[in-house]
């Protein structure tokens, strides 16, 4: 017998992931940061991680949002087959986020595209972007991921062609070269190979939810050739320029290659929630 | 070297800092980012008299979350935003106004020629925003708030902000060139 779950218990709960995601790091990336702070040996990138340290501390103990940036707001729902609703998800979780925009508070970072006017709550046409997947059982996973603007004004997507797979590397490498410090670094770097345009960008989206301190050999070494370029914290220079590296990947076109690096600032905020589910 | 300033700052002040040197800045900063600064600009095409005073200022790139309270507002979270967008406008504002501090993050890109002699960037540690709060004692007042709480320009009062690292001095060395050359230097050799 499966529980079936009401519309007030889906709004608060995105209200409390949205609260644990702005204000309280994950403790693997805090991990990567202290990791970082204390193998930094140029004074200037161990003051800025330290501040990051800093920062998190306050943001944690305070329960005020660690970064003003609280993001445009990008959900992953795991929607069981068996789950039952008499309801709504999309307007529970749009509730959920106009009342965590008061509460916690939340920035008002929605904004018509071209007219600039700001809806004031963090929801309009199209956002905040709710991304569905359909997973077997009867309960809701709900992940929320605020994503910072810096550092996805940093990301990138190409379409290489078949036989270039050896320059996947080089698209990556001069991504991150070119965001310098913009994205604020150490950035964690979600790449997405294969699929389609579109494709290609959700898996790079999707690997930025994985663990930082769990990577195959192939991100570790794409990771290691991240960090020879020595941008550093803040792009002001040192040995950490990323925390990590996740790729994913799909099959394609035989025709395309298509490859998407998203880049995440340090502030690599998530938090989920499982709803419903057999008793 | 570490230095303590206060605003408003003078061309002694900022002549003296050199790239990789520590400030804590006191006194007021006001916030600015894309959208002020063009409002700026169109204003002085128009001739028009700016509603605060940029004469010795410092412009904060910055989008503050701020929460109201009774007739006040009150400061979350106001951590810097990425500099490198205000880049284009920032020499035509230096011709029209004596700013003699940006701080922001991520460094900027061709600006070294118009902060000569007269400017600096500095450079506070990006989404630190829960950090920099706690040096924002207040906020004195709010300009253009029709542009969104992120875009207006907040007019706040602020005791040891910092520690910000000179990423730009007014003799033209500019650390995030320099780490940018290192970079692709690194890159090349990169097998």
């Amino acid at each position: 017998m499966s529980n079936s779950i009401d519309y007030d218990s889906v709004v608060s709960a995105v209200v409390d992931i949205l609260e644990e995601a702005e204000t309280v790091l994950p403790q693997d990336v805090v991990g990567a940061l202290e990791i970082a702070a204390s193998e930094e040996t140029s004074p200037v990138a161990k003051e800025q991680l330290e501040a990051i340290l800093k920062n998190i501390g306050i943001a944690s103990r305070q329960k005020v949002p660690m970064c003003q940036d609280t993001g445009i707001l990008i959900f992953f729902v795991e929607l069981g087959r068996d789950s039952r609703m008499d309801f709504r998800l999309e307007d529970a979780i749009l509730e959920g986020v106009r009342k965590a925009t008061q509460s916690i508070p939340l920035r008002p970072n929605a904004v018509d595209p071209l007219t600039r006017s700001n809806s004031g709550n963090n929801t309009g046409n199209g956002i905040p972007d709710i991304k569905y997947e359909l997973v077997d059982g009867s309960s809701v996973k709900i992940t929320v991921a605020p994503k910072g603007a810096g550092s996805e004004n940093m990301s990138s997507i190409k379409m290489l062609n078949p036989t270039e797979k050896d320059s996947i590397r080089n698209f990556v490498l001069e991504t991150v070269l070119n965001a310098g410090g913009k994205p604020c670094p150490p950035v964690v770097v979600g790449v997405g190979i294969g699929g389609s345009f579109d494709k290609a960008a959700r898996l790079a989206k999707s690997a930025l939810l994985e663990k930082v301190d769990v990577m195959n050999e192939e991100e570790k070494t794409l990771l290691k050739d991240i960090n020879s370029l020595g941008i550093g914290p803040m792009g002001l220079g040192g040995k950490t320029t990323a925390l990590a590296v996740h790729i994913k990947k799909a099959h394609c076109h035989t025709a395309s290659l298509p490859v998407a690096v998203n880049i995440q600032c340090w502030a690599n905020r998530h938090a989920s929630v499982v709803l419903g589910g057999d008793e | 070297m570490e230095y303590r300033l206060s605003t408003p700052l003078k061309k002694e002040d900022v002549d003296k800092l050199k790239a990789g040197d520590i400030v804590y800045l006191s006194g007021t900063i006001y916030t600015a980012r894309d959208e002020a600064h063009a409002r700026i600009l169109e204003m002085a095409e128009e001739k028009k008299e700016l509603p605060f005073d940029l004469e010795g200022a410092v412009i904060y790139h910055c989008g503050p979350l701020m929460k109201g309270k009774d007739d006040s507002w009150e400061v979350v979270a106001a951590g810097p935003t990425t500099s490198a967008r205000m880049s284009k406008m920032t020499p035509s504002l230096l011709d029209i106004h004596q700013v003699r501090a940006f701080v922001g993050k991520g460094g900027m890109d061709n600006v070294t020629e118009s902060m000569k002699g007269k400017s600096v960037y500095l450079a506070f540690t990006g989404g630190c925003a829960a950090l920099a709060a706690m040096s924002i004692e207040k906020v004195i007042a709010v300009h253009w708030l029709d542009l969104g709480m992120p875009e207006a320009v907040w007019e706040l009062k602020v005791e040891n902000f910092g520690p910000l690292v000179v990423g730009i001095d007014s003799h033209e060395n500019d650390l995030f060139t320099d780490v940018r050359k290192k970079a692709l230097e690194a890159y090349s050799k990169i097998e």
